[in-house]
């Protein structure tokens, strides 16, 4: 069937299987590739995109549910808080293989707009649902913090 | 430059099966460089060019999974060019063996943790001569001697006449110099970018805005996407297969067999899964391995009770041990382990007009060319090999690229193919790190001085194909190398067979061995009321090279490389020591433990520091001090180490890949748990100054986790595990 999505602010019309996990349409129909598959459970956090600001993780939301809620992708994330992200994450090159960051730039996003003034906790709540194999959380929890400390000045 | 002994040729080829002629390629810069008219980019060689419009171009013979590499490969050539760091670019090096080999391994292949050391040279050779040509065409052109030429961040210059030029004005005419064959190299006083901090990744930015590519990205006009129905248990065939119902899935197009299984090739990756789930597979479990965990358990625990080959003899152990005033014995288990990389396999390939082209993030770019170019009747440069980011590797994309091969030769090759494997995929049909039992028995004298040390290890050999003396040097590395100086050791080992692949993981040896020498060792101190630090100093006063052993089951050509180039062993544990504060006091319910190990050539120490609770305990800091050569990006070797730990962590934790009655239990991350953010610790990495060529990095640190951490919590509650992971119980 058609089915009728926002996505980084653009109308896109697309022809799917309504129970078509809203990930596969993103990335296979839209060509929106920076969103990852990691595990298909929700439990990995490499597919998270925002759903009307919030995040989700898109590979457990069939795309028949996604209505009229804008989807924003890493692709589409902007404004003074993602700039904050984007230049904590390479003052501290706060990336290994890279697989993990669109997603966990999506959260770390969505966690500072909603707590600009996170503590250790915050962080660790906001991110635990985002696995990063190479294990380098100690330096993604700092670049939380720089984007903070960024975004007071 | 000595040879690691973790990773013979033939292995690292052993996912495509083939077999090549040896290459021989000495430490030298290959100069397949053009010389070129004046709007011609400079390129001196295979490594570099340097474009008209002022950019430098490195390129990268190793895959780049996370490890910081190509950043790493960059700054070499940046060094010797003098390069402004903001001019240099990399790009992957295409399937080229003659140019791009890895000069330890002799073929080209990313593995083993020596991507920096064997490029060492060649890379800095290769910045080198394209400086000396720029310079040469700077002199010719102003008419100068070149020895008055300096050059500093892309800029060349003569200062006496004050004349400046930047490196792309000068690409064409240094094009038409002669290449150099000896240049001199910097001595390390000079280097301004190797060894500082805050140069950054060059990888970076494309990571953070999702336009990174990696091998599961790739699309091409027409691409459709495969997914694989694989025996539920190794070793298990397709006995029939009925297509029927997968094909009647709106967009499955094809339903093919391989030698892996059974193939859907659909429009879209729903449609192949959705098409795959309703196949009706029936598989022939003749020759299979139906056995589980617990079997395997018990007969393994069975083979400590017997004597194996021997990796290692010292002296006479099992006198020493009836002798002993006292002995300590423990066994340990380990179990199987899944590399689980967040980026599944993926693999695109596709038919071009004379051959076929693949995208892969495997580190053998050599043996996906070679086993695609054997399986389609092909020559070898019929088929390009585009080296993607691998999002992630750690071990599990070794040889995975001619499957997708096979799945576009069973469909005629008429569409792109894209191989993906799900998470449920990943963890049940993947290779893996071995399942070990280990026994332990140390003899001490009245004193509480160690006199005998036996280690026992049973479990599966990953490179079986040149054992010496029955011994896959593999198996025991980091038990039959320890730096303790003890009369009397042996370390066997039992080889098992099972039905089970294996590969190397991240850290491999030592993620098992080194846990039970240093919790063994911690026990020791514990009983003679010893303090770890002070015990480990003590045993580590004589350099192991200079004791007598009378079997050391390792190729001759490998024995100096397992030793650590005494006392840098020694220095390390010191420096981790004093910067963790060791000895002052900790509160109540916390402890701290310290582990030590030598890999890769590198030597690493840690400390980490634990608060237990009554059920739980939390790793709150772990510091680490790591002797690595030259760090030739701190912050990316620092990253590593980080990484390490994290991995470490998940291996001691929760790690665990089970068997019943031969099928993987796991099926994803709520069952083959990994660390997340709220588990991770304050790390601290600590770089020993060092003026040797660097080491491996990339896997050292995780071996000394496990035991540091299990050290800390026994401090703490005096609960001591022997058996993996902790979860296990």
């Amino acid at each position: 069937m058609t089915l009728r999505l926002t996505v980084n602010d653009q109308r896109r019309r697309v022809e799917t299987d309504p129970e078509t996990p809203l990930l596969w349409v993103i990335r296979e129909q839209l060509g929106l590739t920076g969103t990852k598959f990691g595990c298909g459970a929700g439990v990995c956090g490499a597919c998270t995109v925002q759903l009307d600001g919030k995040p989700v993780q898109s590979c457990s939301v069939p795309v028949g549910d996604v209505g009229r809620q804008p989807v924003t992708t890493i692709e589409g994330v902007d404004g003074p808080v993602a700039e904050a992200v984007r230049r904590a994450w390479l003052e501290l090159d706060a990336a290994e293989c890279g697989y993990c960051q669109p997603g966990m730039i999506v959260a770390a996003i969505a966690l500072l707009r909603r707590k600009p003034h996170c503590t250790d906790k915050d962080i660790d709540d906001a991110l635990r649902g985002n696995i990063c194999r190479c294990g380098i959380y100690d330096r993604i929890r700092a670049a939380v913090h720089l984007a903070a400390r960024k975004l007071e000045r | 430059m000595p040879e690691t002994p973790l990773l013979g040729r033939r292995s690292i080829l052993r996912g495509a099966a083939v077999a090549t002629t040896g290459l021989v390629i000495g430490l030298y810069v290959p100069e397949r460089g053009r010389a070129a008219g004046r709007s011609e980019p400079l390129a001196p060689n295979a490594f570099l060019r340097i474009s008209p419009e002022n950019e430098v171009t490195v390129v990268a013979k190793h895959v780049e999974w996370g490890q910081g590499i190509h950043t790493t490969l960059a700054m070499m050539i940046a060094e010797e060019l003098d390069a402004d760091w903001g001019q240099v670019r990399v790009v992957p090096a295409p399937a080229d063996p003659d140019l791009y080999a890895n000069l330890i391994f002799e073929a080209q292949v990313t593995a083993g943790s020596n991507s920096v050391r064997n490029s060492w040279e060649q890379y800095r050779r290769a910045g080198a001569t394209g400086r000396a040509m720029l310079v040469a065409a700077a002199a010719q052109r102003w008419n100068v001697p070149a020895a008055e030429i300096t050059v500093d961040q892309g800029v060349v210059r003569h200062s006496r006449t004050g004349r400046k030029a930047t490196f792309g004005e000068l690409a064409g005419a240094a094009a038409t110099q002669p290449v150099p064959t000896d240049v001199p190299l910097k001595d390390i006083g000079r280097f301004r970018l190797i060894g500082t901090q805050g140069v950054h990744r060059l990888d970076t930015p494309s990571k953070l805005d999702g336009s990174a590519r990696f091998a599961i990205d790739v699309t091409q006009p027409g691409m459709l996407t495969a997914l694989v129905a694989r025996s539920p248990r190794f070793g298990g065939r397709v006995a029939s297969v009925d297509r029927a119902a997968a094909l009647r899935v709106p967009g499955v197009r094809h339903v093919v067999q391989i030698p892996t299984g059974i193939a859907v090739v659909a429009d879209t990756f729903w449609a192949a899964k959705k098409g795959r789930d309703a196949l009706d597979v029936r598989w022939d479990d003749t020759g299979a391995e139906t056995r589980s965990t617990t079997d395997l358990v018990t007969e393994y625990r069975a083979l400590l009770d017997r004597r194996g080959d021997i990796a290692r003899k010292d002296g006479d152990a099992e006198r020493a041990l009836a002798g002993a005033a006292h002995t300590i014995t423990a066994d340990f288990e380990y179990p199987y382990l899944a590399h689980a990389p967040l980026e599944p396999v993926a693999v695109a390939v596709r038919r071009t007009r004379d051959g076929v082209e693949v995208w892969t993030g495997e580190g053998s770019v050599q043996g996906a060319q070679e086993g695609a170019a054997e399986l389609l009747g092909l020559t070898r440069e019929q088929v390009t090999v585009h080296s993607v980011y691998a999002g992630g590797s750690f071990g599990r994309k070794d040889g995975t690229t001619l499957e997708a091969v096979e799945i576009l030769r069973a469909i005629g090759g008429s569409a792109p193919v894209k191989l993906v494997w799900t998470r449920e995929d990943d963890l049940r049909h993947s290779f893996y790190r071995p399942m070990y039992v280990h026994r332990m028995t140390v003899g001490l004298d009245r004193r509480g001085d160690i006199t005998a040390w036996h280690h026992r290890i049973v479990g599966q050999s990953i490179f079986p194909w040149e054992p010496v003396n029955g011994v896959d040097w593999v198996s025991v590395d980091g038990a039959g190398n320890i730096p303790y100086d003890i009369p009397n050791i042996l370390v066997d080992l039992h080889t098992t067979q099972t039905g089970v692949p294996i590969n190397t993981l991240r850290g491999t040896a030592g993620a098992h061995t080194v846990y039970s020498v240093e919790t063994m060792l911690d026990d020791v101190a514990a009983r003679t009321g010893r303090d770890p630090l002070a015990l480990r100093r003590q045993l580590m006063s004589r350099d192991p090279n200079t004791k007598q052993i009378e079997i050391l089951s390792i190729a001759e050509a490998d024995r100096p490389t397992v030793f650590a180039e005494f006392p840098r062993q020694r220095r390390t544990l010191e420096l981790a020591a004093r910067r963790a504060g060791w000895g002052s006091r900790l509160g109540r319910g916390r402890g701290r433990g310290l582990a030590v190990h030598y890999g890769f050539l590198t030597s690493v120490a840690m400390v980490a520091e634990v608060t237990a609770h009554r059920e739980t305990f939390r790793v709150d800091r772990v510091v680490c001090a790591v002797d690595c050569g030259i760090a030739v990006n701190p912050d990316i070797v620092r990253s590593q180490i980080e990484g390490s730990v994290a991995w470490g962590l998940s291996i001691m934790l929760d790690g665990a890949i089970t068997l019943d009655r031969g099928v993987v239990q796991q099926s994803g991350f709520h069952d083959y748990r990994v660390l997340r953010m709220d588990q991770m610790p304050k790390v601290e990495v600590h770089i020993m100054p060092s003026s040797a060529p660097p080491k491996g990095v990339g896997q050292v640190a995780v071996a000394t986790v496990a035991p540091a951490v299990a050290n800390a919590l026994f401090a703490a509650t005096g609960r001591r595990v022997r058996r993996l992971p902790f979860s296990a119980g």
